[in-house]
């Protein structure tokens, strides 16, 4: 009924805006060409003039409000080492083209405002200039130098692999319809081989188990733990079609491609509690957590590092979620500590495990006599 | 302005007249064709036509179906994101399935469809409408009338060009109605996505029609374009060299050489996608786990995909973006009564843009897993491109500059593209340079951009296109207040609905997310700004319908023409007889003394191309 209702409207509108334009042109005819042209001239140039106001007016101070947003200031700043490079290029580049909208902007419709047509005006025949030319395609060129040699200097550093004598942790993020599988190495510090063909329902990833430093490696199903101020390579792999390892907070961004592992290395430099104390300063951020529970926490005191799915991956793609805590070395070794391996937990002495029957290093220690004396260690 | 002018339009028309009788170009084309015993009837005049000017009207109105096609569905996915907890239950009648009514009578719109209707918004938008309506219709119509053609160079070629589009649309069109329903992997089809159907219900039968779709389409984009290149060079009248031609044709010439270059390999692309989906290849794909199923395919690569089709998908902005600025170019010439600032930097810079489209199109991957060494050059090219865009930007403001400037509804619409391609360039130069972009990627940054930079800017260049020409198509003006209701009304509600989209980037919301990102804490406190848009969204809608209304009205009842040449204007097109039959010019073919420029010059309001250069006058086109 409501539909029916506001499609009535919309045909009524529609109808009084064909009547008023054709009330218009009879009118129009009345009055005579010039006049017509006249009237439209000055309203359509204080139009103009109007909309520049507006416009501009409308642009900053939307930006003012919604500044909180922009990458940089405020909420609203990088948690990663990286992530200040490209902060600060951003606002660089904001700044410089800032400056281009606005006089461009005021260029044009000043100039539609101030030569609008009148019967006594004679346009002036310029043709060219080439000087002007010059001065106009040199500047933009020595601005779009200044930006391609900064924007480089901090993509090449931000795409920098870690180099081998690095002390940094290395986890593996596998993208699939519609989760993340993330794995960590374990003691060993090593992310054990993997090969498509050896999935099943409860290899979700495929470890060949023949390798001694897949013995080790956890699969974490709840939050994942990351140690502050260190540096940490992401292997990014997807096991059916195109995900991406979105880390908003970090900066971090890289497509997981079927067949192609990819990575990104970044340090976090904030964990979740301090994160948390930075967003407390922000008036928004006291309002509750859950809308419908005024007494319950606000939100900087829930707030999570989170990751996301940013390359379309079917219809599940916008669900892709899982939280990141930042916590100190300490908090985070003890974390590490209780963790299990997957190998042992899940898949040991179990009809799919390769190393069946033999007994491997890492056992824990046989009560049993029998056992046989030799420790398998073979390794991939 | 006609009754003004009249004096000196009457002169005109007879110094025209004789002018081409006395210089024009005679290629006996009276004596051949009495009557044109080839069209005498409704069906080979109206629909298997081989006059360039009525398939350019069929290349408008398949072009404005889309649109509004294109747009219904955006409502759809807007109302799924600015009111996530409305009531669609009163869609159900039109999506039939695709609205899951719950038990409380909640009628929800399926994830699957919302995707498939970002897919196909984006494919018809960017195909269908701004190629094929807006280059198909603006080169058909104006590249023979004013460069001074009796018509294309294969008229059959072109009509075929038309076909093919319409066999295009028609497959796209029924591939709404599959019980799996239509492609819903993205506008850019990236494997395994696309190319696996266990991956995702569009990726069956919705995607095959798509590519049959596609197929058929280059098909058309490319008879068209070679149609265009072979016009312009060959056909140009007596004295019409290349810096004699309007900024129009310049455009479609260059646009149209572009498409010849890259739609092929965009064929390419989509065949060897084909060949992924149906002949077991793995040109692809590779080590695929999907839905449980470990398949036999390895050594293939997505990137190469994604290689191809940015080959074609960047060039592809420029194909939409450079007849509009052309358009743009003229109408604010016309209605400045002024040259065009700078015609040779004008020509030069679409020249350069059209250079360097071909080498920037992995700026589109800089976080697709390609070698971020790579990205380097990418990013030098890309940004390079802002150079010739600002030359562009900077001669636009100056030809409005000391001009006297006619508002009407075609130069409004071209002042509005000058401010949304300044807007939306703009936010390019973030998004080129590779490290901002490992944030905005994939984000409502992009989104905002691109709409603003070739959605809503190339819609602007065809609206200013139809309003100019909509008298040389139809011998009737649009209605001027109405016009001016859409214009006004379109550039406020566009900026509302795609500014706040920067915000909403700059926080790092994904695009393409069914419930705009509501399930994560970082992106969900925009709720009132995604209602604001949605709201925005459906104005500017029903501002298009008024100009749908317009448009169809005009066509049967707008006010006649009753002069040759209502814009006073300099091009050849307005030469021709008010309701010009196929050839176009009843006897000879006017030739170019000068460039097509001259407004104001030496006190006269304007002098058209015909007119000769007086002893001692410099044709400023050199």
């Amino acid at each position: 009924m409501t539909a029916l209702l506001i499609l009535l409207c919309i045909i009524l509108v529609g109808i009084v805006l064909v009547q008023i334009a054709r009330v218009v042109e009879l009118t129009a005819q009345i009055k005579g060409e010039r006049e017509v042209m006249r009237e439209s001239s000055w309203w359509n140039a204080v139009l103009s003039l109007g909309f520049l106001v507006v416009f501009l007016a409308a642009v900053f101070i939307s930006s003012y409000y919604y500044k909180n947003e922009l990458l940089g200031y405020g909420p609203h700043s990088a948690a990663s080492e990286h992530g200040g490079a490209i902060d600060s290029m951003f606002n660089v580049t904001l700044f410089f083209t800032g400056i281009v909208f606005v006089i461009t902007h005021i260029a044009l419709f000043w100039f539609a405002f101030k030569y609008r047509w009148r019967e006594d005006r004679q346009a002036s025949f310029i043709s060219h200039d080439d000087r002007l030319e010059i001065i106009w395609t040199a500047v933009p060129a020595v601005v779009m130098t200044l930006l391609v040699v900064r924007g480089l200097d901090a993509w090449n550093t931000i795409m920098a692999d870690v180099s081998e004598n690095e002390d940094y942790i290395e986890i593996e993020a596998t993208g699939q319809q519609f989760n993340w599988i993330i794995r960590y190495p374990g003691p060993d510090g090593k992310l054990g081989a993997r090969d498509y063909r050896l999935t099943t329902a409860t290899n979700q990833i495929g470890q060949d188990f023949r390798d001694r430093k897949n013995w080790d490696d956890v699969i974490v199903s709840q939050e994942l733990y990351l140690p502050v101020n260190k540096k940490v390579r992401v292997r990014i792999i997807a096991k059916d079609v195109l995900h991406n390892f979105y880390l908003p907070q970090f900066r971090v961004k890289m497509d997981a491609v079927p067949g192609m592992p990819t990575y990104f290395v970044f340090t976090p430099i904030k964990t979740t509690a301090e994160y948390r104390n930075e967003l407390r300063k922000y008036p928004e951020y006291h309002q509750p957590y859950d809308p419908t529970d005024p007494q319950g926490p606000k939100r900087w005191e829930k707030f999570e590092y989170e990751l996301a799915c940013a390359e379309l991956c079917g219809k599940g793609h916008y669900s892709m979620k899982r939280i990141i805590r930042v916590v100190s070395q300490e908090e985070f070794d003890a974390w590490y500590k209780q963790q299990e391996s997957y190998y042992m937990s899940q898949i040991r002495g179990k009809d799919e495990d390769p190393n069946k029957g033999k007994v491997l290093d890492i056992d824990p220690p046989a009560s049993d006599a029998n056992a046989p004396a030799k420790t398998e260690t073979t390794s991939l | 302005m006609a009754e003004m002018t009249k004096v000196a339009v009457d002169s005109l028309d007879t110094l025209e007249e004789k002018l081409t009788r006395e210089m024009g170009y005679d290629d006996h084309f009276h004596e051949h064709h009495h009557g044109d015993k080839y069209q005498s009837n409704f069906l080979t005049t109206y629909i298997f036509s081989t006059d360039h000017k009525i398939i350019g009207r069929q290349f408008l109105i398949t072009g404005i179906f889309w649109a509004l096609m294109g747009a219904m569905m955006s409502l759809v996915f807007r109302l799924q994101l600015g009111f996530p907890e409305a009531d669609l239950a009163w869609l159900k009648p039109v999506l039939g399935k695709w609205i899951q009514v719950n038990d409380a009578g909640i009628g929800k719109l399926d994830p699957e469809f919302y995707y498939a209707l970002v897919t196909i918004h984006g494919t018809v938008l960017v195909f269908f409408v701004l190629t094929a309506g807006l280059s198909g219709t603006f080169s058909n119509l104006l590249i023979p009338l004013q460069i001074g053609a009796r018509d294309m160079a294969s008229p059959l070629l072109n009509a075929f060009s038309y076909w093919f589009f319409f066999l295009a649309s028609v497959v796209m069109f029924l591939s709404l109605f599959l019980s799996t329903g239509p492609f819903s992997g993205g506008w850019t089809a990236y494997p395994p996505l696309s190319a696996l159907p266990q991956a995702s219900e569009g990726s069956g039968a919705g995607m095959t029609m798509w590519i049959v779709a596609m197929a058929f389409f280059i098909v058309s984009a490319l008879l068209g374009g070679i149609n265009y290149v072979t016009t312009v060079l060959n056909l140009r009248t007596k004295g019409m060299n290349l810096w004699r031609m309007p900024l129009t044709i310049w455009a479609f010439f260059i646009t149209a050489i572009i498409g010849v270059l890259s739609f092929p390999v965009l064929l390419s692309g989509v065949l060897l996608l084909m060949f992924d989906r149906s002949m077991g290849t793995s040109f692809y794909l590779s080590e695929i786990v999907v839905g449980g199923q470990i398949l036999d395919r390895i050594g293939g690569s997505p990137i190469l995909y994604q290689h191809l089709f940015w080959f074609l998908g960047h060039p592809e902005v420029y194909i939409i973006i450079l007849p509009a600025m052309g358009i743009v170019s003229e109408v604010l010439s016309v209605h400045a009564r002024k040259p065009i600032f700078g015609y040779r930097a004008m020509v030069l810079s679409i020249l350069a843009i059209a250079f360097l489209s071909f080498i920037v199109w992995a700026h589109h991957m800089f976080m697709a897993g390609v070698n971020p060494f790579i990205s380097n050059f990418f990013v030098v090219f890309t940004l390079i491109i802002a150079v010739p865009s600002a030359v562009k930007v900077f001669n636009w403001i100056s030809t409005v500059y000391g001009s006297n400037f006619r508002f009407n509804s075609a130069s409004l619409f071209a002042l509005g593209f000058v401010s949304l391609f300044i807007s939306g360039g703009l936010t390019g130069i973030f998004l080129g340079n590779s490290a901002i972009d490992v944030q905005l990627h994939d984000t409502y940054f992009v989104v905002a951009h691109f709409h603003i930079v070739m959605g809503v800017a190339a819609f602007f260049g065809m609206f200013a296109g139809i309003y100019q020409w909509f008298p040389k198509m139809f011998g009737r003006f649009m209605n001027e207040t109405l016009g001016k209701i859409h214009f006004w009304g379109t550039m406020i509600g566009a900026y509302a609905v795609f500014w706040p989209m920067h915000y909403t980037g700059m926080a790092g919301v994904p695009r393409r997310y069914y419930d705009g990102g509501a399930s994560f804490d970082s992106f969900r406190h925009f709720t009132e700004l995604n209602q604001f848009i949605t709201v925005a969204a459906i104005i500017v809608f029903f501002l298009q319908v008024v100009f749908v209304v317009n448009f169809f009205y005009s066509i049967f009842n707008g006010r006649k023409m009753t002069t040759k040449n209502p814009w006073g204007a300099n091009t050849l097109e307005w030469t021709t007889p008010i309701n010009p039959g196929h050839g176009n010019w009843p006897g000879n073919i006017p030739a170019v003394q000068r460039w097509a420029y001259d407004y104001g010059k030496g006190g006269q309001e304007y002098v058209p191309q015909y007119v000769p250069l007086r002893e001692g006058e410099h044709d400023h086109g050199h």
